[in-house]
């Protein structure tokens, strides 16, 4: 049965894959537009992400206003569809505060003590039921844009297999040797010892090579799980009987923090996600090493069976 | 058969209703039809609207109070990292934020939007002289005594029912929960679940077929508007729920596999059917909000409401697009990526009659003459948070943002703002603007503005900071955080204790009112106020009605 739906997943995939294709020239057109677009949300991003930005060693800043720094090009599209839709939710709101506050001084019982009876202008009912219409057509089309792009790819350099457990995650290299290992959370009283953040440390973080593109699958083994990376912008549950497909591709090396994100019981506070993206070199050393040291929990074939599958 | 029915009340047949309402005079009401009950039957066995109005308003206060405790032991808990309430017991974390989520949505917003102040003032508004179903309403009002018990119950045996108010399977399921209290916490949600499918029943034969003479359904006021379509919203959501629930049961007790692929099952099977009803009980909770909000913006603009009958089918298509966007609750379950284009697409759809609302709203007090009396501050309170809860739900309506935003405390800080922000601050308004005419006794002026004014500021301190939270990774439910997230979560905590200690205030206004309160007459609003409730005496009598009224063009249009 597993079989049969993985069949018809891979066939869905390659459908999907060619109407993608087909979408691609859309995509050069809009570029221009997204140019402008990435001029205002750079502005906004100095703006709302300044504190951020000014130290990028760690992650998460106590105080911080905006999100964490993203690292992949999904985070970066969605950084600036993000910081366009604070520009115009921003402005919404201002104009509604404005209108009301005006509307409170200016015609308070004291000031215009006279009321009118007017209920109707239909000019004012038209604009604004038609004005809100652009403006989300506006934000629409940005909006499938990114979707369709964050998706997932077409051409992947390697994949990750991600499996959600209560209260771990586990991770297979099905294309790097087939080796799997846990990720365990560091507790507490040994995280400042080996140099982690408290809560977000792993005992075994996934190492990636920078700039390769990574298919990952994530699933589930018990209760329903969420893998969150912020850096990347994957979340997706990690479901007993389906295998939810996303994809990264780090832009610059660093270690990448997230957690779960579906509450999942007693110790759902305690499954974090630790990512190291190093070289490429330094992965493929880390590679043979990782081959020996979990040579004894090789991958669970069906990874591998999934791996070539979505291949 | 000696004396006919009317024979009695010629006497003060001279103005009910035959102008625009607010000069009327019941002065000459005799209560020679005052009934006398005994405290068993007029309180336990009620069949009067009133009655059964006033105890969902007892019963919604006290499980707020209970419900607003568990959310002030959350910030507790919060406050510093490191779990320090609950020490490493963190089912127990779970517990209290599933009972809060629980007993706020089922057993304080729905029972005081709909159960108290539909039930008190339907009825009054429309000009009939009850509900339809007076036994099935008192039922309605009963089944939620015990539903209330299983709810709080179930966190009293074995580990408590931890899943969050979603129950989510299989953390739902006998692998997740294997206890008895997910069972309890189960029946609970039918037992409400019936509750108020039959009130929606009552609400929407009553409406249908018991208003009075000349009140046709584009000159019924917008407040019953709004239970018009709540009612319709419940009466098709919540057989939904309960069906996932009942499999949720079976799946747990007698073996069956809806939601575990080892039989062939799907979790997300639950989860699609969680929000198709789940999705629209958010409008079910905030649209009565919207019905206060625009009876206390008008009477206190002195002004009719600004664009009536857009504001009615608002309501409508509200109330039918809420039942095609469920899914964006989903958008990281592993939905193909066109089903989640289908759902952004129809989700920003919502912001288009939302938006008509609040622009009618700001338009109805344009030009009027305004008074800043408690009611009206919760309204505009309402007006502003409501519109920086829409704004983020457009944020978070695009499936590609979600994908970071989802779960996180974003959307935590998203929903407090429509919710707590909104349907509680539409509850409030409600209570200022309608105490008097329940109780006959006006609250204190002074002590309601200090009580809006400590709520507006807690509850901003304690959600705003919320958005940087989401903003910076943090997962939702979690005891307990990576230290990164300390100082907002600090602000939030503080917050939550200002909006404690406003509560508290709320219950002495609650009790001062009721003691001490000055005597109103029929209408304390004067002008504005053109609604039949204020053609009556406060409190109206047993029987409000002794004719019917009948009503001439109330909207002036
Ligand atoms: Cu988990």
């Amino acid at each position: 049965m597993a079989g049969q739906r993985l069949r018809a997943r891979s066939r869905f995939c390659r459908w999907w894959d060619e109407g993608l294709e087909r979408m691609r020239f859309i995509r050069d057109v809009k570029s221009r537009a997204l140019a402008a677009y990435g001029a205002v949300s750079a502005l906004a991003a100095l703006v709302m992400m300044g504190p951020a930005w000014a130290q990028q060693e760690a992650e998460r800043k106590d105080w911080q206003f905006g999100m964490v720094p993203g690292a992949t090009p999904v985070r970066d599209r969605i950084d600036a569809f993000h910081n366009e839709l604070l520009i115009i939710i921003t402005l919404i709101t201002i104009f509604v505060m404005v209108l009301l506050i005006y509307a409170m001084w200016r015609f308070n019982a004291k000031k215009h003590p006279v009321p009118t009876k007017t209920t109707h202008n239909t000019l004012l009912e038209v604009l604004w039921t038609t004005i809100p219409v652009i403006i989300l057509v506006a934000i629409a089309i940005p909006s499938f844009k990114l979707l369709y792009f964050e998706d997932r790819t077409q051409h992947a350099d390697m994949t990750l297999k991600v499996t959600g457990h209560q209260w771990y995650w586990s991770y297979e290299y099905p294309d790097n040797g087939g080796f799997a290992f846990d990720a365990n959370m560091i507790p507490d009283d040994k995280a400042a010892a080996a140099g982690e953040p408290r809560l977000l440390g792993t005992d075994n973080p996934v190492v990636l090579p920078v700039g390769a593109v990574v298919r990952i699958l994530i699933s589930g083994t018990d209760v329903i799980h969420s893998w969150y990376l912020p850096a990347a912008a994957v979340q997706e549950y990690a479901v007993v009987g389906h295998t939810n497909e996303s994809w990264m591709q780090f832009e610059r090396e660093g270690t990448f923090y997230g957690q779960c994100n579906q509450i999942c019981g007693v110790n759902h506070p305690f499954m974090p996600i630790e990512v190291k993206v190093v070289s490429k070199q330094k992965f493929d050393a880390w590679v043979a090493d990782a081959k020996k040291k979990f040579a004894q929990n090789p991958a669970d074939p069906s990874a591998l069976r999934l791996a070539a599958a979505a291949q | 058969m000696s004396d006919t029915p009317h024979g009695h009340d010629h006497a003060h047949d001279h103005a009910h209703g035959h102008d625009h309402g607010h000069d009327h005079s019941h002065g000459g009401h005799d209560h020679a039809h005052e009934v006398h009950l005994t405290f068993a039957q007029r309180w336990l066995f009620s069949t009067n609207h009133k009655d059964i109005g006033t105890l969902y308003i007892i019963f919604a206060i006290t499980a707020g109070l209970i419900g607003g405790f568990f959310s002030i032991l959350i910030r507790a808990d919060l406050m510093v990292p490191g779990d320090p309430l609950f020490g490493n017991n963190h089912q127990l974390y779970n517990v209290i934020i599933t009972a809060h989520g629980l007993i706020m949505v089922f057993f304080l917003v729905m029972p005081a939007l709909i159960g108290g102040f539909g039930n008190w003032f339907v009825p009054l508004m429309i000009g009939a002289p009850d509900m339809a179903f007076p036994r099935m309403n008192n039922i309605s009002f009963w089944l939620l005594v015990p539903a209330f018990a299983l709810l709080v119950g179930s966190a009293f045996v074995g580990d408590g029912a931890g899943v969050g108010w979603t129950v989510y399977p299989p953390l739902s399921s006998k692998i997740g929960h294997p206890g008895p209290s997910v069972d309890m916490a189960i029946f609970s949600l039918h037992l409400a679940g019936a509750s108020s499918i039959m009130g929606a029943i009552n609400f929407i034969t009553t409406i249908f077929n018991m208003r009075a003479p000349g009140m046709t359904l584009h000159k019924m006021p917008l407040f019953v508007w709004s239970i018009l379509v709540t009612a319709f919203l419940l009466l098709l959501s919540l057989p939904v729920l309960a069906g996932a629930i009942t499999m949720l049961l079976t799946d747990r007790n007698f073996g069956t596999t809806f939601f575990d692929p080892a039989g062939g099952g799907d979790p997300l099977l639950f989860l699609n059917l969680f929000w198709f009803f789940g999705h629209p009980e958010v409008y079910i909770m905030i649209l009565p909000a919207f019905g206060i909000i625009s009876q206390v913006i008008s009477t206190f603009s002195k002004k009719p409401i600004f664009g009536y009958l857009g504001m009615c089918y608002a309501m409508v298509s509200i109330g039918v697009i809420g039942f095609v966007v469920w899914a964006h609750h989903m958008y990281t379950t592993g939905i193909s990526v066109d089903t989640q284009a289908y759902f952004t697409a129809a989700t920003m759809v919502i912001a288009v009659p939302t938006g008509i609302k609040i622009f009618s709203w700001v338009a109805t007090m344009w030009d009027g003459s305004i008074e800043f009396k408690t009611p009206m501050l919760w309204a505009i309170g309402f007006l502003f948070l409501f519109t920086v809860g829409g704004v983020t739900g457009v944020v978070l309506s695009n499936a590609g943002v979600d994908h970071y935003m989802h779960n996180t405390y974003y959307v935590v800080a998203h929903f407090h703002y429509v919710l707590s922000l909104g349907a509680v601050f539409g509850l409030f308004c409600g209570f200022y603007y309608w105490i008097g005419k329940m109780s006959g006794r006006q609250y204190n002026e002074t002590l309601g503005q200090i009580h809006f004014w400590m709520t507006f500021i807690g509850v901003n301190l304690t959600f705003f900071p919320m958005h940087f939270l989401g903003l910076a990774g943090m997962p939702r439910r979690i005891s307990d955080y990576p230290d990164a997230y300390a100082g907002w979560n600090m602000v939030a905590s503080i917050g939550s204790f200002i909006s404690g200690a406003a509560t508290l205030l709320f219950i002495f206004i609650v009790f001062h009112t009721i003691l001490a309160g000055r005597k109103i007459g029929n209408n304390p609003w004067g002008e504005g106020a053109t609604t039949l409730e204020w053609t009556l005496p406060s409190p109206p009598a047993f029987h409000s009605f002794d004719e019917l009224p009948v009503i001439a063009d109330q909207h002036g249009h």
